[in-house]
């Protein structure tokens, strides 16, 4: 049962109040992308048992999409950050260091 | 004999006795009793049965741990099977009776499994009943079901009614013992909300029976006075007869409070399901004691030693005359001395370690009691009921060296803290091996949001075994739990107790410790699913090594007790046999609850009208009164038809079928969703929605509109209205509303959140009606208001207004072929304005129709259908609706995916409609049958049925269907599946049945 | 090894069960065999069973990281049915439910696989329709079912409210040779018979990394060494993307926490498997008298064996609205497992990009019915490069939308 704080209504909401929405900062590839992008766009999953960052709505709060990032073999929640970035937030980075030092998820580290 | 003493008795009332029966005769006992003290007051010893080989079974123990003492309890729609005897409160008019057994619990043919057990050794099953391959299923599985199980299955719908609770707090405290007052009293020092549950009635845990003192008070005054204090703190919250039964991720955690357990019919609910949210949680959740494992030590009357005193000293229940206390520890020397004080005999302490035990021995040898040192039991003898003990040596092989009468067996194996709440969530164990014990790793805690330990274990539950360590440790725990949840520890001292020291325990595993096969398979580890000694070890022999496997291949520890008194000695059995350390063979894992919860409390209110509440238009109630046949769609209910009379709901349809074709019905449509979309950006937003344009939309006009997920699949329909120059209105299907417009609020909010668009759903602002069928005008001008002519609202324009004097937006739509007009009022004036048509509409042949006339209208004109013609794989190129499909648009979603080689190919199975050749309707579902079959041997399919119909209309059947390369084969004659029979022929036709120039509506 | 049989049990019980030997070996790792499985689950044993007794592949590793059989196998619901309504899924299923027939007698280890039917709720018309669809389906694929009606549902079930007042029954799809089986005797069974053909299963024993050359897999590095191999296959679940990862692909999968629990046991009430999809609940009863009841996924990535409570209320809710005496019965346990779903819910038995390298996941909430199916076809594709039970089931179809879409006719629950 997470517990999560959702960056618009800054304050912890019970995964009851939320829905979850899957990996984050995927890259939408449209007509002209090649059938190797567009897979991995629409099923192309990192998947990790580690550091991950997904997507979150406060669906019966805000109704606003945020990030998290979560370690999905601990469940410890490294931080939130609202959706509208194409990536996570230093101050983000930074924490998951502090506890995952030499992580890495996609093109982020 | 056991009976009812004259003195002790802390927690019941001998003012108030109490009447209750179990299987069938009646009997006495307290207030305050548990069920299992009032049976062993009226010499009541056995209590069931045992799983696989039906030995009798008496009680073991006196709390959540025991195996045997299970019982039915109630009747009727009150009936619970499986309630434990030691947990369940007696009170006046309680319905008992034992368990699996036939035909009586004295007398059970069952047990004939018993003296087969030598054939039924652990996991016999997997090595016979074989051949003949049909034997399991129909002869050896039904009789081992049969003598399976264990209550009987409740048959009545449930009396009772449950709830939930929401709690909110810093610092949850589980156990209501010395330590958990203790804790939580320590906890809220530090000004943080705490609350402490106690899953038993009464405080205090074990430090009253044991005797010990605190502060120089008596335990139990000092239990007293510490809960006056806690209930007088604001920031506490205390709840007996509520559980803590599980530790969830990240705070959350559950207790189960049986309110009415004790009180049935009280109008109270039942249970009450408390769902708790806090930052840290102290599990001071005691210690439960091991038995021991010797021949015959699952006979009635072998107990465990601290429960003997528990019936003792809490129920003034004596199990029995003579009790041979048997033990590896000084603890159970207690027993010895309460049975003493209570003026019962013990004939004899067999105690195996060689030196004995402390000052508890001494105290015992003093009153002249005989301590056999260095001795274990060779065997206990009995049959329903124990008679004597056979000693022996415990470092021999179980030669008897002497027997002893006794009706009493007082076991005492060690203790094993309760870690099950500290594991739940991922908290580590470590052994502890002066103790023999598991105990919780204060190094590994199970990890909360912020990747910190958010358990902390207190007092017993730790390992600490004497009284005085475990009120500092269980201080030291409330205030490091009331820091890290932001409170402020003061200085306070920790009251200081008192007990009897204690010498170290000896484990003892088996005994003898040389026990032959014979009394090995006599020694039992798990007393209800008859688990002994030699069945672990025979685990082991055949390669079962880990836990799990030895677990899963014996079923130690699998019984409704989980384990609590089985797990640790079948474990060190297992790690002997493996000859390896009992750390490294570990235990199994503990999973919640921690004693078995009701389902009804996981339901909680949510039954019944509640279980999933019906959204209703504001037309539902009318409907339901005239007639409506009910269907469910999405959260909602719409009438399936309108009956009328003795009809039958096929005769009501076809009737609204031709009604509306012929003179005017009234279709309820206010569950069509309803999302405003506006801003700027809001065409643009809307191209990427929509496979056609609708930027280009002129306001005041309606066009259809299909949307395809990403993936390039038909995913939802309808019509969408341009209200004005940055605001369109976009009708969705009913099941689709809430979906879709979390679909474009996703879209919007994290791939174009540059973009200049707002989206609402109004679909239950809105109540909508569809005026359908030749006389829709002619009602429409007689109730007045806006014009609603050819000229004024043509096919597909919309136009607001007011019609009666309510204020109304119509648009010109239609679903079925006919004239139609679908009107939208504010939801508090649906009813109002449907029963104003209803009564105008009279003089021109109007009825309600359902959904499905809706359907057979769509249908004859060839209308999709969502999730009939779609499924989720289907595209709009197979529907030949390439014409929504805007050629102009570089991109909408579904586009790039309608790229994709599979997709992108004109050898698909394509929308046609079809006819039988002899008029009958194709069943549902049906599939066209090709040539041959594959290399799986399935026979090859062409095609199938997507929405079948008989047509009122045309007075006969009529279907749509998805046939490979269909739209070029009109003509053809294809066959159909049909359940039972031989398949049917239909020829492919166009889709479109009824006016297929469209002059019906368009006038 | 020993026969398995009512005499080698007398026989044994008059010597106090002595001569029992191992049920499965526990050998020294050789440093090289012709085909390594990761993963000793169902999944993983059945392949190595298949490549034995049809190909004759018996140097042959099984490496687990845990204890065999200690996954999904035995953690699942045991539901056995193949009424699928894809080609593909059906003919795979099928061949697995056929194969589960005889099983016991295949592995001389009673798996007490029970044909005792599954039975599909249909509580609306839409759900009606796709059953009837199904049903039609399964009538040219081999698969014997029926639609049946409410009244037939309530003499196989007695126990099922048939006039719910939300969802009321409307009938039923039924397989009546449908059923369940032991599932940890399925994993026991086969590892006992890998076992016999000389395999080796090397339990405990975890691989920390691939090593390839030129685009094929050389072998494994393990706890236990490198172990050097000419084939591999991948059959962990829901650590499938951790595996596919370390050989450097990436797959269209998700790994998600499933739940299931048990009431305490009663005497049997319940002789058939029920799935209401409708309202998210299903149910059977163990041989042991348990009521075993499916849970929901969660919605977020989690390797945890464990789930979010509420979907556990969520579930008791619909099997209560369903089955009303459920009410007054305990919850004894509930427990989780990590399921890899797919971009299409459906399995991957497939190539990979590694030319010697053959991957096998995916099946989500609904693999344990599947085993023999799963094994045999998958041993066929790893021995021959190609079989006609997976070849629809193939990692290209995400990128050419060629997808297996079960959902129409499944609902959420397999």
């Amino acid at each position: 049962m997470l517990i999560l704080n959702c960056p618009y209504c800054g304050c912890y909401k019970d995964e009851t109040e939320l829905s979850a929405g899957g990996e984050a900062h995927l890259k939408r590839f449209g007509p002209g992308a090649s059938d190797a992008e567009f897979e991995g766009y629409l099923f192309g999953r990192v998947n990790p048992k580690g550091v991950h960052f997904e997507r979150w709505r406060c669906a019966s709060g805000c109704g606003k999409w945020f990030h998290a990032a979560r370690c999905t073999a601990t469940l410890e929640v490294f931080g939130t950050y609202k959706a509208q970035t194409l990536k996570p937030p230093q101050a983000i980075k930074d924490a998951i260091s502090a506890k995952r030092p030499g992580w890495t998820w996609r093109d982020f580290s | 004999m056991s009976t009812r003493l004259a003195s002790h008795g802390r927690l019941i009332n001998r003012a108030r006795a109490l009447s209750f029966t179990f299987n069938g005769k009646v009997m006495s006992g307290f207030e305050g009793d548990s069920l299992a003290a009032s049976l062993l007051a009226n010499d009541q010893m056995l209590m069931g049965r045992s799983f696989k080989y039906h030995r009798p079974r008496g009680v073991l123990a006196s709390g959540g741990e025991e195996p045997n003492a299970l019982i039915n309890l109630g009747v009727e729609s009150g009936f619970e099977p499986n309630a434990r005897a030691t947990t369940t409160e007696t009170f006046s008019g309680l319905t008992a009776a034992s368990q699996n057994h036939f035909p009586s619990l004295e007398f059970d043919v069952g047990a004939i499994n018993s003296k087969l057990s030598r054939f039924l050794p652990a996991g016999f099953y997997y090595k016979m009943f074989i051949h003949p391959r049909s034997f399991w299923k129909h002869i050896y599985e039904p009789i081992i079901r049969h003598s399976a199980g264990l209550g009987k299955a409740p048959k009545a719908r449930d009396q009772d009614s449950y709830e939930h609770y929401y709690h909110h707090c810093e610092v949850m405290v589980v156990g209501g013992g010395i330590a958990g007052l203790q804790a939580a009293q320590s906890a809220a020092a530090t000004g943080v909300r705490v609350l402490l549950v106690e899953q038993t009635a009464h405080w205090g845990g074990r430090a009253p029976v044991d005797g010990v003192t605190i502060d120089g008070l008596a335990a139990e005054d000092w239990v007293a006075q510490t809960l006056a204090e806690l209930a007088a703190c604001d920031n506490v919250v205390i709840r007996n007869r509520t559980q803590g039964s599980g530790v969830y991720d990240h705070g959350y955690a559950l207790a189960y409070e049986r309110i009415a357990d004790h009180t049935p019919g009280d109008g109270r609910p039942r249970h009450r399901l408390w769902r708790v949210r806090c930052k840290q949680i102290v599990t001071a959740t005691g210690a439960i004691e091991r038995p021991l494992s010797f021949a015959g030590n699952d006979i009635p009357g072998v107990m465990l030693a601290s429960a003997v005193r528990d019936y003792v000293v809490n129920f003034a229940v004596s199990p029995g005359d003579r009790t041979v206390v048997v033990t590896n520890n000084d603890d159970a020397y207690r027993t010895a001395l309460c049975l003493l004080e209570a003026g019962l005999e013990v004939p004899l302490i067999v105690d195996a370690r060689p030196e004995g035990g402390g000052a508890l021995m001494e105290a015992v040898q003093a009153s002249g009691i005989r301590v056999a040192l260095g001795r274990g039991i060779a065997k206990v003898k009995g049959g329903k009921r124990v008679t004597g003990v056979q000693i022996c040596a415990q470092a021999g092989e179980g030669s008897v060296l002497e027997e002893v009468a006794c009706d009493v067996v007082a076991m005492s194996g060690g203790w094993s803290p309760v870690v099950h709440l500290w594991s739940h969530c991922g908290g580590k164990l470590i052994w502890d091996a002066d103790q023999a014990m598991f105990r919780p790793d204060p190094d590994q805690p199970p990890l909360g949001a912020d990747g910190a330990g958010f358990v902390k274990v207190a007092g017993l539950a730790n390992g600490h075994l004497r009284s005085a360590p475990v009120l500092e440790d269980a201080a030291e725990q409330g205030r490091a739990v009331g820091r890290a949840a932001g409170g402020k520890v003061q200085k306070a001292a920790v009251p200081a107790a008192m007990d009897a020291e204690e010498v170290a325990l000896s484990p003892v595993w088996l005994m003898p410790q040389g026990a032959s096969y014979a009394l090995r398979s006599k020694a039992w580890l798990d007393f209800q699913n008859d688990v002994k000694v030699s069945d672990v070890q025979l685990a082991a022999q055949e390669g079962f090594e880990s836990v799990e496997h030895a677990k899963r291949y014996t079923t130690l520890g699998m019984a409704t007790d989980q384990g609590k008194l089985s797990n640790i000695n079948g474990l060190a059995i297992l790690s002997k046999s493996l000859n390896a350390p009992i750390p490294d063979v570990g235990t199994t894992t503990f999973r919640p609850p921690y004693t078995p919860i009701s389902m009804a409390s996981l339901a909680g209110e949510a039954r019944g009208e509640l279980f999933q509440p019906v959204r209703k238009t504001p037309m539902h109630a009318w409907h339901d009164s005239h007639g409506a046949d009910w269907e469910p769609v999405g959260g909602w209910r719409r009438p399936y038809a309108y009956l009328r009379g003795s009809e039958t709901v096929a005769q009501a349809v076809e009737r609204e079928v031709i009604n509306t074709r012929e003179k005017l019905g009234f279709l309820d449509a206010s569950t069509l969703g309803k999302i405003i979309v506006k801003g700027p950006d809001a065409g643009k937003f809307l191209d990427m929605m929509y496979t056609n344009m609708m930027s280009n939309l002129q306001p005041g006009r309606c066009r259809y509109g299909l949307m395809c997920s990403e993936n390039g699949f038909l995913s939802d329909d309808g019509v969408v209205a341009r209200i004005d120059e940055q605001t369109w209105l976009c009708h969705t299907t009913s099941g689709g509303a809430d979906r879709i417009h979390a679909h474009m609020e996703e879209w919007l909010q994290t791939e174009w959140w540059d973009w200049k668009v707002w989206v609402v759903n109004v679909t239950e602002q809105l109540a909508q009606v569809a005026v359908v069928g030749p006389n829709a005008r002619k009602l429409l001008e007689k109730l007045g208001g806006m014009d609603v002519s050819a000229e004024r609202l043509p096919f597909m324009a919309w136009a607001d207004g007011t019609i009666a004097g309510i204020d109304c937006r119509a648009y010109r739509i239609s679903f079925s072929g006919e004239l139609s007009y679908e009107i939208a009022v504010p939801a508090n004036q649906g009813l109002v304005f449907w029963e104003m048509l209803m009564e105008a509409g009279a003089e021109f042949g109007a009825m309600p129709y359902g959904t499905e006339c809706l359907h057979i209208l769509r249908a004859e004109k060839g209308f999709i259908m969502i999730g009939d013609e779609t499924d989720g794989t289907v595209i709009p190129q197979d529907l030949g609706l390439s014409w929504a499909i805007s050629k102009k648009k570089d991109d909408f979603l579904g586009k790039r995916a309608q790229q994709r080689s599979f997709m992108d190919n004109p050898d698909r199975w394509q929308l046609v409609g079809l006819e039988t050749l002899d008029g009958s309707v194709l069943e549902d579902g049906a599939y066209a049958i090709a040539e041959g079959s594959n290399a799986n041997g399935q026979g090859n399919t062409q095609g199938r049925v997507t929405s079948t119909y008989y047509s009122p209309t045309l007075g006969k059947g009529i279907a749509m269907g998805l046939v490979h390369n269909g739209p070029e084969r009109m003509g053809e004659v294809i066959y159909f599946t049909k359940i039972g029979t031989n398949p049917v022929q239909a020829k492919i036709v166009s889709p479109v049945f009824y006016d297929p120039e469209g002059e019906k509506a368009n006038v | 090894m020993k026969r398995n049989s009512v005499f080698a049990v007398a026989r044994e019980a008059m010597r106090q069960h002595s001569g029992w030997g191992r049920t499965w070996g526990n050998p020294e790792a050789k440093k090289a065999y012709d085909v390594v499985i990761i993963g000793a689950g169902g999944h993983g044993l059945a392949t190595a069973y298949y490549l034995g007794k049809n190909f004759g592949i018996t140097n042959v590793a099984v490496i687990e990281k845990g204890w065999l059989g200690g996954g999904n196998t035995g953690r699942n619901t045991t539901i056995i049915r193949s009424n699928y309504l894809q080609d593909p899924s059906a003919a795979l299923y099928e061949k697995a439910r056929s194969l589960y027939e005889t099983m016991s007698q295949d592995l001389n280890y009673n798996v007490m696989f029970s044909p005792r039917g599954v039975m599909m709720l249909a509580q609306t018309h839409h759900e009606v329709r796709g059953y009837q669809r199904t049903a039609h389906a399964n009538s040219l694929q081999g698969v014997k079912t029926e639609f049946i009606s409410p009244a037939r549902v309530k003499e196989l079930c007695p126990i099922i409210n048939i006039d719910g007042p939300r969802y009321s029954v409307l009938g039923a799809l039924w397989q009546a040779r449908g059923g369940s089986a032991r599932h940890d005797a399925v994993a026991w069974g086969y590892a006992r018979a890998c076992t016999d053909m000389g395999m080796h299963i090397l339990q405990k024993t975890e691989v920390t990394g691939i090593t390839q050359s030129g685009g094929n897999v050389t072998g494994v590095d393990t706890s236990r060494g490198h172990i050097a191999c000419k084939k591999l296959g991948m059959v962990v679940a829901g650590h499938a993307s951790v595996v596919a990862n370390m050989a450097g692909f990436q797959l269209p999968i998700e790994s998600v926490p499933l739940q299931a629990l048990v009431s305490e046991p009663i005497k049997p009430c319940m002789d058939v498997v029920v799935m209401a999809n409708t309202v998210h609940g299903y149910m059977s009863q163990s041989d042991k008298g348990e009521m075993v009841i499916g849970g929901g996924t969660d919605a977020y990535n989690a390797y945890t064996q464990r789930g979010s409570f509420h979907h556990l209320e969520e579930t008791v809710r619909a099997l209560i609205e369903t089955f009303p005496m459920v009410s007054r019965l305990k919850m004894l346990r509930h427990w989780g497992g990590i399921v890899d779903v797919t971009g299409d819910r459906s399995p991957i038995l497939s190539k990979t990009p590694l030319g010697n390298t053959f991957i096998n996941c995916g099946w989500g909430t609904g693999g344990f019915k599947a085993i023999p199916g799963s094994g045999w076809g998958f041993a066929e594709l790893m021995a021959k490069g190609e079989s006609p039970l997976t070849d629809q089931f193939g990692l290209d179809r995400f990128r050419a939308g060629r997808f297996i879409d079960e959902s129409v006719a499944a609902g959420v629950a397999h």
